[in-house]
């Protein structure tokens, strides 16, 4: 009950200062985030002669429709299952069910997504929007390694240059430099260190496995784009949350080390029961922090990769800019942005709630 | 210090504010920053205009061509079109659909002798008018032919799909080169639309059904496309053309060091290999892979915008540009074939005779629009994911069946563009 006095009586001046702010925030940031919301709704255009019309949750549909089709062998007239050369069982093709066929006109227009053997018939996935599943799937592969790695790296590095040596300003300065770095030349430079051909990263590992690795396409092949760039990520700006991490390390009070020195404790035994319960709240920021901007990869896909090869580094965000302006579609853009919101809702509210204090 | 520079500036801003108060402002946003060729000519063409009347001042400004569309569509969105803009030959009828262009109201006569892919068209009336076109040519060198007896083609009789590929099999088996072919695809813009659809034409598929512009369906994904994606992916598995994820640099640079045979490339990158090679360097036409031999038409043009509020001054700018000299000077700064024959006359390269006259040929026998509707942008990307993917080796019956979904679904939420 006080605070809400607090809010609303004799504090006029408060209020004054905030409203600068607060106007700033709904106009840039609530209002385009309720019209993203309208527009998602309708088959709006960017620019179009057409008048936009309500469409209800089409967008949503196109983009989240899935179904899942069960095809059995092909048999022959003898009803023997039909296998090619090397034995493998060979099934009608997918397009067969989803072009023009009028037994399954819910499945019009649908693209296989995942596949399975199911005993001997073939169990598919069908998605009608494919691109923005694995733009989906691609963006939670990305958080799901970034947090941690990026996360546990930067801890590393911040105990290494917590400590008194000589010449150490040179490590943090060294540490921190790529974060300063434009995302842009960081992108082109490290474009030219995956290369194919004659990549810096190549010739490295030739020479430290004399010529045994064979040269990898790193952002040309399917299996290795999406870890070449969590690669580049993670070196770009795991400085940032090393500073972070080291802000966190030097708030924890001597005193407190010197008393587990006297008490006896190990190096590990000082790091789990005095650092670890020191940066509670540290990791809480990071955790947060690393994982909204992962959520947001798009520029380095952008210029190194542009989705492909074959949506292999597609995400929701490099979508969503897309669609709603290389296309024009910015309804389903804003539908894009939606389904990206709420994802990072979800996600940071979990993490809040596993991550809360108990004393409270 | 700042504060001082700043109240300079200020004073010098006034100060041609006043002088050209009882003058227009025209705006001119074009699509080359970084170009200091372009640039220069454009200036230029502004000053005289300039200083030829005294009714409107034209102000030029150039934008990175990579984001240029995003730009302008930003712009338009926000109410801040320029008088005059340039804009890409396919990409004119989406804009002029949306409203932001208004018809051209110049001199016929004019244009008259321009190249027909100069002149840009939609529903009938010409919304856009170039100084130059661009034809794309198989760069080789006589000598590699040779070497490899390998027959030069002509215009009459271009490589047949077996010849052609038959030679790419005979350099790949020499070993002498990193790829016997380069089709550029470390460009990932619209030079596969514009470079790359043609090959599929002359499998004879298209983009788009161009009789009703209402679907791909069996344009994009038919018999004659399915061959195309075969042959396209099949170029890749045996390594005969490098894929997507080509270094840029290698792109920029790899056939004039002699790591790629062949170059699948654009007139304006002939000046460089014409220095490198002088007279070994030869630019063959398009093979014709059964369905006739083709290229792509049209390359940057000028239009008015709706939001002019100085369309007579505007116009009067964009006839002012159509001149010889200037044609001509942009060919001398930028390598593209100048829209007239009288012009080419005046420049070094592309006159009677002279290396580069082959391309006014290859434009005038082969060179066809790409598909003229408002919806080319975005069928002209889906095709580049859908080319980008089959040489990844996705499945290409179902990467151009996708492709088509992607362009009819486009086609029909907007209502057909207007056809």
């Amino acid at each position: 009950m006080r605070a809400r006095s607090r809010l609303t009586q004799s504090n006029l001046a408060g209020w004054s200062f905030a409203l600068p702010g607060l106007a700033l925030v709904a106009v840039f940031i609530i209002l385009p985030f309720f019209v993203g919301i309208g527009l998602s709704l309708t088959n709006q255009r960017l620019i179009s002669p057409n008048p936009a019309q309500f469409v209800g949750l089409e967008n949503y549909r196109n983009l989240m429709g899935l179904s899942v089709l069960t095809i059995e062998p092909e048999r022959d007239a003898a009803g023997a299952i039909v296998r090619d050369d090397a034995g493998a069982i060979e099934y009608p093709r997918v397009r067969t069910f989803t072009r023009n066929n009028p037994d399954y006109p819910h499945l019009q227009g649908m693209r296989e997504w995942i596949s399975w053997q199911s005993r001997e018939n073939r169990v598919v996935l069908l998605a009608s929007d494919v691109v923005f599943m694995k733009a989906l799937v691609n963006t939670i592969i990305f958080v799901a390694v970034i947090v941690p790695v990026q996360g546990g790296l930067a801890l590393v590095l911040a105990l290494l240059i917590n400590q008194r040596l000589p010449a150490i300003t040179l490590f943090r300065a060294i540490y921190f430099m790529p974060v300063v770095i434009s995302v842009v030349v960081v992108s082109i430079l490290w474009r030219l260190i995956y290369d194919g051909d004659n990549g810096l990263l190549n010739n490295l590992l030739g020479l430290i496995s004399f010529g045994l690795i064979p040269p990898i396409d790193w952002l040309g092949n399917p299996d290795t784009a999406l870890g070449a760039i969590i690669g580049v990520s993670v070196w770009h700006s795991v400085g940032f949350h090393m500073v972070i991490w080291l802000a966190g390390l030097q708030t924890i009070p001597p005193s407190l080390y010197e008393a587990a020195a006297i008490e006896g404790a190990s190096k590990w035994q000082t790091f789990r029961y005095v650092t670890w319960p020191g940066l509670r709240n540290t990791a809480v920021l990071v955790l947060i922090v690393i994982t909204m901007q992962a959520f947001e990869l798009f520029a380095k896909v952008d210029l190194m990769t542009k989705g492909g090869p074959l949506d292999s580094t597609q995400t929701i965000v490099f979508q969503a800019v897309e669609r709603g302006f290389r296309t024009q579609d910015i309804a389903t853009g804003s539908a894009i942005s939606v389904i990206g919101f709420v994802l990072v809702l979800s996600i940071s509210l979990t993490q809040r709630y596993l991550t809360r204090s108990r004393h409270e | 210090m700042r504060t001082i520079t700043l109240g300079l500036s200020s004073v010098a801003v006034l100060a041609t504010a006043t002088s050209s108060l009882a003058q227009d402002q025209i705006e001119l946003w074009f699509n080359n920053a970084g170009n200091p060729a372009e640039t220069a000519v454009v200036e230029r063409i502004v000053n005289d205009f300039n200083a030829s009347q005294s009714d409107y001042e034209v102000v030029a400004q150039s934008f990175p061509q990579s984001t240029y569309n995003e730009t302008i569509v930003a712009a338009a969105l926000a109410g801040d079109l320029p008088d005059i803009l340039a804009v890409d030959g396919p990409i004119m009828p989406n804009w002029a659909w949306s409203g932001y262009l208004v018809p051209l109201d110049i001199d016929q006569q004019k244009i008259e002798t321009f190249l027909p892919g100069t002149k840009g068209y939609w529903d009938g009336e010409l919304y856009a008018i170039g100084l130059w076109d661009a034809a794309v040519a198989m760069f080789a060198r006589r000598s590699i032919l040779e070497r490899f007896d390998i027959r030069v083609p002509t215009l009459d009789e271009p490589w047949t799909l077996a010849e052609f590929d038959a030679a790419l099999e005979t350099i790949k088996a020499s070993g002498e080169f990193e790829y016997p072919i380069d089709f550029g695809l470390a460009i990932q813009g619209e030079w596969y639309p514009y470079a790359l659809s043609p090959l599929l034409q002359s499998f004879g598929g298209d983009i788009v059904d161009r009789s009703t512009y209402l679907t791909a369906e069996n344009a994009l994904n038919g018999e004659a496309a399915l061959e195309f994606g075969e042959w396209w992916q099949s170029l890749f598995t045996r390594e005969l053309a490098p894929g997507p994820s080509q270094d840029p640099a290698d792109r920029e640079t790899g056939f004039l060091e002699g790591k790629y045979a062949l170059s699948w490339n654009g007139s304006w990158k002939a000046l460089g290999a014409i220095d490198e090679f002088g007279d070994d360097i030869m630019f063959l036409p398009a093979p014709d892979l059964g369905n006739g031999s083709t290229i792509g038409a049209a390359s940057w043009q000028y239009a008015v915008t709706s939001a002019s509020e100085h369309t007579e001054g505007a116009m009067a700018f964009v006839e002012f540009m159509l001149k010889d000299e200037y044609i001509a000077a942009f060919s001398e700064g930028i390598g593209l074939i100048p829209a007239t024959l009288s012009a080419a006359a005046m420049t070094e390269n592309y006159a009677e005779g002279a290396p580069m006259h082959v391309f006014f040929g290859l434009s005038e026998a082969q060179a066809k629009l790409r598909p003229v509707t408002p919806g080319y942008l975005v069928s002209g990307k889906v095709f580049r994911e859908s080319l980008a993917n089959i040489a990844n080796g996705a499945d290409v019956a179902d990467s151009l069946d996708a492709a088509v979904d992607a362009i009819d679904a486009d086609i029909k939420r907007n209502q057909g563009y207007g056809h």
